[in-house]
């Protein structure tokens, strides 16, 4: 197992160069000057102002030694500066982590405390109204976009009935993370509570579950320890790959929501051309994904004892 | 008899009437504002930032030596009791007020408005301000690395200063921008890179608190030298940039001023409940179209006038902007004080516009490439919506999309047939119209590389008269000329509206940018939820 890991981590290293040279050339060779950008283009430029910050920035060195910079400071865990907020990408990424895991993990939370216990129900009360009316409200939730449910949201519960606050942090008061949580993980719940479904109904079809049922075990055992084990192989992939998205997906619901995260960071440093933070903000997101992976993966043999890593 | 008892007493009225509405003035309590542009506020080092955003808050943490004044709707003295020019505007003489003190407890002196100005020009700060102290004597010889410090500035005292310029010059109009606020430097040495994100200034309200990404907290401050001022404990800037969220805060009545959209401002104006509450401006930003004067159909003048009288821009401005902003006569804005209110916009007339085309050799047309951004209010959706209009002149127009970065970059380069933008327009006249004067290059802001010696004669006759009218009367003069030779599509002038609440009082029509609101006298009566939050 301990080797397994190591290898993994090992093969971490290529993918994340790989990433980032890709990354590197796309967001430099983007036409159009950052230093232009980062002044209020409705002015009057100064020529001589725009010379000093692309020095300051680097940005008057060729691509290749800007790339060396960039591998060489990685190498040692520097991120570089960023252009605008003169603050070192590492701190503003320390700064940004917290929030946005704590959204993803609430939207994690609800998606998969109420989706599969709705998607298990839907399976055994297969061909039901209980069964279709879940499955409709499951549809739905997929289908709505996560802005304007948002909007919904703070329409319904923050202007109308004032229980919530509209947006902000709000020095991290549970009140003003459930509506972006909800907003965020509605969707995803629908996706768990669909997959749960299938799995289970899936399970139930097997010959391990009419054997068990034949031995005499009550129905509740045969759910509790038989379906529900088998399913949580296929449940637990969909919730491994959804969370590294769900990262990614920060981005919309933490700009509605002026949500302090690592999505609305990224979208601010683009618009900006604010490189080193865009670059910083990309590879956290990745790293997230491909760690997330991992422990899904070594979750397996934990769940499936006939899964072994060697 | 009983006639003049009544006049007696209705004066009498109207006095206590007046008397309570000024005793009615009351303290404390919390504002709750938004920082609507594009993303976070970066860095509250004023010298440091070339956002919007940034200066928002800023102005309120920070003073300069000048100070927009929204009524008057010109830059007045700030720091100083007296600025005193005897030459034209070559020489000024600062009289700086004495009892100004910096957050940290230290008074303000003449040293720190040195430093300032030497700390904007040193090449080592890349300052987005350094525009406005590079007309000062010798502060271009300190960017270019030549000098260590400007010898335009001397101090004569602790609180008198000299300011040398470079040519006359009207200072206000420089110095009042927020950029060239006056620090302390024994803070900039301290905190080094941190001033940014933790800032000493002199204004109304200290640094408090600061929530990336999300909220930005301001507290009164009690040494602040205008005395009773501010009247607000506390001032709130929640990071905010989409609109229909601000909406909703603003309904919920958490936020107490907000920054309207075009969708907004027409429910709004609907509203009988909102629309008593709503200040609007016409903002110094020009919307237009630029004609590459290299571009062949558009050497020749009657294709530019025509493209002016063929587009019915009144129509453009309702049915596509919501009304959301001003039509534009010329390029300087209605709030401009060169501004010429009896100059006629170009009127909307297709038989004119034909007729111009066809004298100029054009009847049958061209092709014309419009580069522009996704701007809502002049962004390539403007120029589809232009389309039908230039058809019948047959200009046949292909609207190409870019990003701002690559727009700015085409520009530059003269690398486009026309383009659709906003420029700014204002406050100063003269400033504004150098845009387009000969020698500024397009990597300068003419980007349309206007030439024209009659032009540049007006501009040169005002740098040069030390009459302030005349200056005007000049600029005024190069405006119209501006207007009939069109280089430009003259569409808009950007019409900014903030809603408030009804506790609310104080919001001003800020013409240079809407969003710079100085809460120094804005005051909450006692509705306000956050009357009494501190």
């Amino acid at each position: 197992m301990g080797a397994y890991v190591i290898k993994r981590l090992l093969q971490f290293i290529p993918t994340i160069f790989f990433i980032t040279l890709i990354m590197f050339i796309l967001l430099n060779i983007l036409p159009g000057s950052a230093a232009y950008l980062a002044l209020d283009q409705r002015k009057a430029p100064d020529p001589e102002l725009i010379a000093q910050l692309e020095k300051e920035w680097g940005l008057d060195k060729p691509l290749p030694v800007r790339y060396l910079n960039y591998i060489k400071g990685l190498a040692v865990g520097d991120l570089g500066k960023s252009f605008l907020r003169k603050e070192n990408v590492s701190q503003l990424l320390a700064d940004r982590i917290w929030p946005t895991f704590k959204l993803a993990l609430a939207s994690i939370a609800i998606a998969v405390f109420i989706g599969v216990p709705l998607g298990f129900i839907s399976a055994i009360r297969h061909g039901t109204p209980l069964d279709t009316l879940s499955m409709v409200g499951a549809v739905s939730g997929i289908s709505v976009p996560q802005f304007w449910l948002g909007l919904l949201l703070m329409f319904f519960l923050s202007v109308k009935i004032r229980i919530f606050p509209t947006s902000g942090y709000g020095e991290g008061s549970i009140m003003n993370l459930i509506l972006p949580a909800l907003s965020l993980g509605v969707g995803y719940m629908a996706l768990i509570a669909r997959t749960t479904r299938a799995a289970v109904l899936d399970v139930l079809t097997m010959d391990f579950i009419r054997t068990a049922r034949s031995k005499g075990l009550s129905e509740l055992q045969v759910n509790s320890r038989h379906v529900l084990q088998n399913t949580m192989i296929l449940v637990l992939t969909t919730i491994g790959l959804q969370f590294g998205s769900l990262i990614g997906s920060t981005v919309v619901i933490e700009k509605l929501f002026s949500w302090p995260g690592i999505g609305s960071l990224l979208v601010d440093s683009i618009y900006q051309r604010d490189i080193p933070v865009t670059q910083g903000c990309i590879l956290l997101i990745i790293l997230t994904f491909l760690i997330v992976n991992l422990v899904v993966d070594l979750l397996y043999a934990v769940i499936d004892p006939r899964i072994k890593y060697q | 008899m009983k006639k003049n008892l009544l006049i007696l007493l209705s004066l009498f009225l109207i006095s206590l009437f007046a008397y309570t509405n000024a005793w009615a003035v009351r303290e404390g309590g919390s504002f709750v504002f938004c920082a609507p542009y594009g993303g976070d506020v970066f860095s509250l080092d004023m010298h440091r930032t070339g956002n919007t955003q940034d200066y928002i808050v800023g102005l309120n943490i920070h003073r300069s030596l000048y100070k927009w004044d929204a009524s008057q709707n010109k830059p007045v003295p700030e720091l100083a009791t007296e600025i005193k020019t005897t030459d034209g505007g070559q020489t000024y003489i600062v009289t700086l007020r004495k009892n100004i003190k910096f957050h940290n407890g230290r008074g303000m002196t003449a040293d720190d408005i040195i430093y300032s100005y030497n700390r904007i020009m040193n090449p080592k700060t890349a300052s987005s301000a350094t525009a406005y102290v590079k007309p000062i004597k010798g502060a271009a010889d300190v960017q270019a690395g030549k000098a260590t410090a400007i010898s335009g500035l001397s101090k004569i005292d602790d609180y008198t200063l000299k300011i040398e310029m470079e040519n006359p010059t009207e200072l206000g109009y420089l110095l009042y921008k927020i950029e060239t606020a006056i620090i302390p430097k024994e803070e900039v040495v301290s905190k080094g890179e941190r001033f940014g994100s933790a800032p000493v200034g002199c204004g109304p309200f200290k640094f408090s608190k600061w929530v990336k990404g999300s909220e930005i907290v301001l507290e009164k401050f009690d040494d602040y030298y205008e005395e009773g001022r501010p009247y607000l404990d506390k001032l709130v800037y929640k990071i905010m940039p989409e609109g229909s969220a601000r909406d909703m805060s603003f309904r919920a009545k958490e936020l107490d001023a907000n920054l309207l959209g075009g969708a907004q401002y027409q429910v709004y104006q609907k509203d009988p409940e909102l629309s008593g509450n709503m200040v609007e401006v016409a903002e110094m930003y020009t919307r237009l179209v630029g004609f590459n004067m290299n571009y062949k159909p558009f050497t020749d003048k009657r294709v530019r006038q025509a493209f002016n009288y063929a587009l019915n821009s009144e129509l453009i401005i309702k049915k596509l902007l919501k009304n959301k902003a001003f039509r534009a006569t010329s390029f300087l804005p209605s709030t401009s004080p060169a501004f010429n209110p009896k100059l006629a916009p170009y009127e909307y007339n297709v038989e004119k516009a034909k007729k111009l085309m066809a004298e100029a050799g054009y009847a049958d047309g061209f092709d014309l490439e419009i580069i522009g951004t996704n701007s809502q209010s002049y962004g390539v959706r403007v120029i589809e919506a232009i389309i039908p209009f230039l058809k019948k002149i047959n200009i046949r127009v292909k609207p190409q999309q870019l990003e701002g970065g690559m727009l700015s970059q085409r520009l530059i380069k003269g690398d486009y047939q026309a383009f659709i933008w906003s420029l700014e327009s204002g406050p100063d006249p003269l400033v504004a119209l150098n845009r387009f004067d000969s020698k500024t290059l397009p990597s300068a802001g003419n980007y349309v590389a206007y030439s024209n010696p009659e032009f540049d004669k007006y501009l040169d006759l005002a740098r040069k008269t030390g009459n302030q009218t005349q200056k005007l009367v000049y600029l005024t003069k190069a405006d119209a000329f501006l207007h009939a030779d069109a280089p430009l599509w003259f569409f808009n002038y950007n019409k900014a509206i903030i809603a408030y609440q009804p506790w609310v009082h104080g919001i001003k029509p800020v013409a240079i940018e809407m969003m710079l609101q100085d809460f120094t006298n804005l005051w909450l009566d006692e509705t306000s939820p956050r009357a009494n939050v501190k």
